[in-house]
């Protein structure tokens, strides 16, 4: 005869209607599409922003008629134009192309000799923009030396590069979203699921006088449960698949990757943990809601 | 009290619609003091298992006043509702004992749901399990319990919250003859303790052997009530 008082019991026996197997695994793939998804968009966001920055950085000055004198008659405008970007603090490494670079940049429209075409090609001085604001009033300042000086970056295509990547995280919130309605949708199954197969056993407890809120409760805590496993297993299933994608996107991301080429963004190792507790309050928010749904039909 | 007033009960039959057959009870009205003990008497399909559904809050009436323990049905909020069935035994005519769950533990249940401490649920559920004589059977699943034994738990779960009412539905039907009067002494022995209590029966041996005020009920209709 038992002498002390025992704990709690599995009244509901929720263990075998709410199964340790389906709903675990089927979260645990959720979770991988999610951990997937949002390593897409934390990747094509730090991608971007490098590259973005790369080509705004860039700039290409054209000077016309380079040995024609400068504004102040002294020296010709190329040499004029190179030296006030020395002087310029925002301005690193100004090199000045040499005619047969320049010759063999613009080969594939005008041949390999422009020269014998008789165009008068410009000068060309390549430099990178290290000024916190964009490098808008540096044309102007330059035409005053040469006139028809033009100062050209790569924000064009860093406005492409920022559209791509908004396209790519518009799509991995989708993703995500998409997962999240599933992983709701298979939660709301297997709880009723659960709810037919202990019909009996709730309607009791309901007539015993249990609150709605209470066999609610009881359901959430173990959907909880079975999602916060399912969800920590499918996350933590991801991460060689992850790592194994960041090595094959290193060459992309610069050279310091390249050589710690395994190493996940810090963000995304701050985002995986959370995908376990984001699934377990799904999880609980769905079982409440299709359990207190469910117990109104009673009377 | 337990108060009906011109109480109609129909179950959802949509095969039935329209039809008179589908009605359970039609116009009941009886009352029941605090306190009193009442049989509940009428053939079989009469509508006795219907009646008292609608006294511990299983089923609505399409029509009618049902007051319980002082409050109206009707108006009550759901979480009311199941607070005043915490204050109301049932035994079922089919047990329904949960199958998974010991002797021990399906009588603990209404002192659970209640939030009892366990210390307080262990020393009633014992008490009460060696006042059913199953002392020796707690920590047996209803599939090892005879019928007699399950329904002894059964009662033992209806009573160990100590009820205000008990509304027990063929409460003997698989006991003996010594077994079902050793249960009758248990319900009036409750009842003199204040519990007001509603038995369903065909026993008619029974209901002379404890003479008590009766309701009868035959095709849903009320033909008699002390």
């Amino acid at each position: 005869m038992r002498t002390e008082p025992r704990r709690r019991a599995d009244y509901l026996g929720l263990r075998e209607a709410l199964g340790d197997r389906l709903l675990p695994v089927l979260v645990a793939a959720m979770s991988f599409l999610a951990a997937l998804a949002m390593a897409g968009a934390l990747a094509s966001a730090t991608l971007a922003a490098r590259w973005q920055q790369d080509a705004t950085a860039q700039l290409t000055i054209q000077v016309p008629q380079p040995q024609a004198p400068s504004a102040d008659g002294k020296t010709p405008r190329l040499a004029a134009v190179l030296a006030a970007l020395q002087a310029m603090p925002e301005v690193a490494s100004p090199q000045e192309m040499s005619p047969q670079s320049v010759s063999a940049l613009i080969s594939p429209w005008l041949g390999a000799d422009p020269a014998a075409l008789g165009l008068a090609l410009p000068g060309v001085i390549s430099a990178r923009w290290t000024g916190a604001t964009p490098p808008d009033a540096l044309g102007p300042a330059l035409a005053k030396l040469s006139p028809g000086t033009l100062v050209q970056t790569g924000a064009l295509w860093a406005g492409r590069v920022a559209a791509l990547t908004t396209s790519l995280q518009g799509c991995a919130a989708a993703v995500l979203i998409i997962v999240a309605l599933v992983a709701a949708a298979v939660v709301a199954v297997a709880t009723r699921s659960g709810l037919a197969q202990r019909r009996e056993t709730v309607t009791l407890i309901y007539a015993l006088g249990a609150l709605d809120g209470d066999i609610a409760a009881r359901f959430a805590a173990r959907i909880t449960l079975l999602t916060f496993a399912g969800a920590a297993a499918g996350a933590v299933l991801a991460l060689p698949v992850l790592a194994w994608l960041a090595a094959l996107a290193a060459p992309f991301a610069g050279p310091a990757q390249i050589a710690d080429s395994y190493n996940l963004p810090p963000a995304l190792l701050v985002a995986l943990p959370g995908l376990p507790v984001v699934a377990a309050a799904i999880g609980w928010g769905t079982a409440q809601l299709t359990v207190r749904g469910w117990l109104r039909n009673l009377p | 009290m337990v108060k009906f007033e011109d109480v109609w009960l129909r179950y959802r039959h949509p095969a039935r619609q329209g039809d008179a057959e589908a009605e359970a009870l039609r116009g009941i009205s009886f009352e029941i003091p605090d306190g009193g003990f009442r049989w509940l008497t009428g053939p079989s399909g009469a509508g006795k298992t219907s009646l008292l559904k609608l006294i511990y809050l299983a089923e609505h009436p399409v029509r009618g006043r049902i007051e319980i323990l002082g409050t109206e049905a009707a108006k009550i909020s759901r979480r009311d509702a199941a607070l005043l069935r915490r204050r109301i035994g049932v035994v079922y005519q089919d047990f329904r004992l949960l199958p998974q769950l010991s002797a021990y533990d399906n009588v603990a249940l209404p002192m659970r749901l209640a939030r009892r401490n366990e210390t307080q649920v262990h020393a009633d559920v014992t008490e009460i399990l060696r006042w059913v004589g199953l002392e020796a059977r707690l920590n047996a699943r209803p599939d090892e319990l005879s019928g007699g034994e399950q329904q002894r738990i059964a009662i033992a779960r209806a009573v160990v919250a100590r009820p205000k009412l008990l509304v027990a539905d063929e409460p003997t039907g698989n006991l003996d003859d010594e077994q079902a009067f050793r249960l009758m002494h248990l319900i009036t022995a409750l009842n003199q303790l204040g519990t007001t209590v509603v038995v369903a029966t065909h026993n008619i041996e029974l209901v002379k052997r404890y003479p008590a005020p009766r309701i009868e009920i035959e095709h849903g209709r009320l033909t008699h009530a002390d």
